[in-house]
């Protein structure tokens, strides 16, 4: 029997260490997702692996038999990407061990979000747990891990007021529709992708009880199953330059690699529509609509920055409970740590650590933004 | 002057009060972040209002006239037309800083108009008595003017929702701003209104005193011409999609510096009215 103990690597990078111009360039397509999963699965030192990709953070969770795998992380993602570890290194998150775990509960409570205490993320780690269970990358630990996590989560949202209040991107876009068109019947909802948060934000329009909602995705059935749900209608996705301007707010969230609305197509809806605004709200990374549309008279666009900017001030006093909830999690990660690592010590630097670490060096470290070898 | 305490110039100044107590409620309101009753708004305006309807009431029966006859009387018959629109119009907005606005705008011409005392002199700028169809000009376009004063504040508040929304930067005044959509399609139907009442009372105009030069200094014609035509190529420019949104909003601003400038030109400096040059104050009425 090994006397090493399991070691669980974290990498990643977020809103809260990389600016959204870097994070579009972070971004994994489907392919890359794929390919990097590949590597992973490739190392005869990762038993176990999760990405859990969202809008606003990348980050790889791995079990690995030894603590440096947690370099070849780093290296395999930027392999995938075709960058260089410099380009990374100044953005990217290390954590191991309890903090690793901590940070997942913070992450999935939602204390790590641009909009604290939201719900979301939840959901979105989730459905990637799920995702990676059929996949088979999930083993006992992360098993343990992430089953924690959601009760973790769970208990923060009870014991303390870091959900207090209702603040998303969805609310907050559906608040900035109501101040540009007051009530929403009027109002012509178009959908382009089939994000979980435009999906979100389509289902706070019709709650608002927004006009007609129509849905264009590249998978056509797609579109028309969410036109079912949402009682609405499905637009080909061809016909997408050729019908914006009939619709009020645009809400995309597609994982395209270049800008889907053009400056000269929504220039063009501009022209076909009287004087009424238009309003695009952009949940894509890489962005779905060209920057330079916010330049047009009579168009507001909000990315997915902006909304959480906006969101700051409402959620000033969940900032309050933030210390709380930190402290709750990470007592509970690290009483979960210690049952699946009874070995582990505690938290040194990374950068510290020795190139071959023994038992009780390898485990439980963390550091922030630390440079990548 | 008169013992008995309410005058037209006490009722004007109780109205003015009332207006000015509206003013302060929303400021204070959005200085420390206090709820703002809208229904408070409004009855302090409707109240100011009616005081001050009486108030011109009183002043039309001692110059037996409407009382638009000096600059005193002219700049507090626009804060009248204004509040009175803005009691008719503000209803339809869920928001309440329309009326803060409103206060404002009724306050400002309010303290414009005592600002110098010889304005409200005994001399009157027109024999209204004469020729009651001079009345019915002057109060409509004046009227008109109102609903001008109107789309400044309008036009003003899309500006702030605008830039608000633009900057991404929502303050805490934002919410209580009307949405764009509804700014802007009240900013076109007073832009027509007003643009219909100046063309009535220079229709009245030109059908009584056709012919007849020197009944109109072409200096007040050049001047009432040119704020109509300012306004109803607003107008047509808004109705063909030319001027739209936030430039339309800037124009329904900057456009009331024209009726503001006209009112100076058709009203005339005080050495320009024959009987100002010895301004008396018009004597005081009570019920």
């Amino acid at each position: 029997m090994s006397c090493r103990p399991p070691q669980l690597l974290l990498l990643g990078v977020s809103h809260q260490t990389a600016p959204l111009e870097v994070r579009e360039r972070l971004a994994l397509t489907p392919a890359k997702h794929t390919a990097l999963a590949a590597e992973l699965r490739a190392d005869s030192a990762v038993s176990e692996y999760c990405i859990l990709a969202t809008c606003n953070r990348l980050e790889i969770y791995a079990v690995a038999s030894e603590p440096a795998a947690g370099p070849r992380l780093a290296e395999s993602f930027c392999h995938i990407q075709a960058i260089e570890p410099a380009v990374l290194a100044p953005y990217a998150v290390e954590r191991q061990g309890a903090a690793a775990v901590a940070h997942l509960f913070a992450v999935a409570a939602g204390l790590d979000s641009q909009m604290v205490g939201e719900t979301e993320i939840l959901g979105q780690v989730k459905d990637t747990y799920a995702g990676a269970c059929t996949a088979g990358h999930i083993g006992p630990v992360l098993n343990r891990v992430f089953q924690k996590t959601f009760q973790s989560a769970k208990l923060v949202r009870s014991e303390t007021a870091i959900g207090a209040g209702q603040v998303s991107v969805a609310t907050v876009a559906v608040a900035l529709a109501e101040r540009i068109f007051g009530e929403l019947r009027r109002s012509r909802v178009l959908v382009i992708g089939a994000g979980d948060i435009a999906e979100k934000t389509a289902k706070a329009l019709r709650n608002r009880e927004a006009g007609a909602i129509a849905f264009a995705n590249r998978t056509a059935g797609r579109a028309e199953e969410l036109a079912r749900e949402f009682s609405g209608s499905a637009l080909p996705f061809a016909q997408l330059g050729t019908a914006l301007g009939g619709f009020d707010i645009v809400v995309s969230s597609t994982s395209a690699p270049e800008p889907l609305l053009t400056l000269p197509m929504v220039y063009g809806a501009m022209r076909a529509r009287s004087s009424r605004p238009l309003f695009l709200i952009d949940l894509a990374l890489p962005r779905d609509i060209a920057p330079a549309v916010a330049e047009l008279p009579n168009v507001y666009l909000y990315n997915l920055d902006d909304l959480a900017g906006l969101a700051e001030e409402n959620i000033a006093h969940r900032r309050a409970e933030i210390a709380r909830a930190r402290a709750l999690l990470e007592t509970r990660a690290t009483a979960l740590w210690q049952k699946l690592a009874p070995n582990a010590t505690d938290t040194t630097e990374i950068e510290s650590r020795p190139s071959a670490p023994d038992c009780h060096q390898g485990s439980d470290q963390a550091s922030v933004s630390a440079p990548l070898p | 002057m008169d013992s008995t305490f309410l005058t037209d110039r006490t009722a004007i100044a109780i109205g003015a009060g009332f207006y000015t107590t509206g003013l302060l409620y929303g400021a204070w309101s959005l200085l420390f972040r206090r709820r703002h009753s809208r229904i408070g708004g409004y009855a302090l305006m409707a109240l100011g209002w009616l005081v001050h309807t009486y108030g011109l009431f009183l002043r039309g029966q001692i110059t037996n006239s409407c009382p638009v006859g000096n600059r005193f009387e002219i700049l507090q018959f626009v804060a009248w037309s204004c509040t009175l629109l803005y009691l008719i119009v503000g209803p339809a907005f869920r928001t309440s800083l329309f009326g803060f606005f409103s206060a404002g705008m009724a306050v400002l011409l309010g303290v414009l108009s005592i600002a110098v005392p010889a304005w409200d002199s005994a001399a009157r700028l027109r024999p209204f008595g004469a020729d009651p169809w001079v009345a019915v000009h002057a109060s409509i376009a004046l009227f008109g003017y109102g609903v001008f004063a109107l789309l400044a504040l309008t036009s003003l508040m899309y500006l702030l929702q605008h830039r608000n929304l633009r900057r991404k930067r929502l303050d805490h005044a934002a919410p209580l701003l009307p949405s764009i959509v509804d700014l802007d399609q009240i900013n076109l139907r007073l832009l027509a209104a007003g643009v219909a009442l100046l063309t009535i009372a220079i229709a009245i105009a030109g059908t009584n005193w056709h012919g007849q030069p020197g009944v109109v200094a072409p200096a007040k014609l050049f001047a009432t011409v040119t704020v109509w035509l300012c306004y109803a190529f607003a107008l047509v420019q808004r109705l063909r999609q030319r001027c739209i949104a936030e430039r339309f909003a800037r124009f329904g601003l900057l456009l009331f510096l024209a009726p503001l400038l006209s009112l100076w030109v058709v009203i005339g400096p005080p050495h320009a009215t024959p009987a100002a040059t010895a301004p008396q104050p018009v004597p005081e009425r009570t019920p």
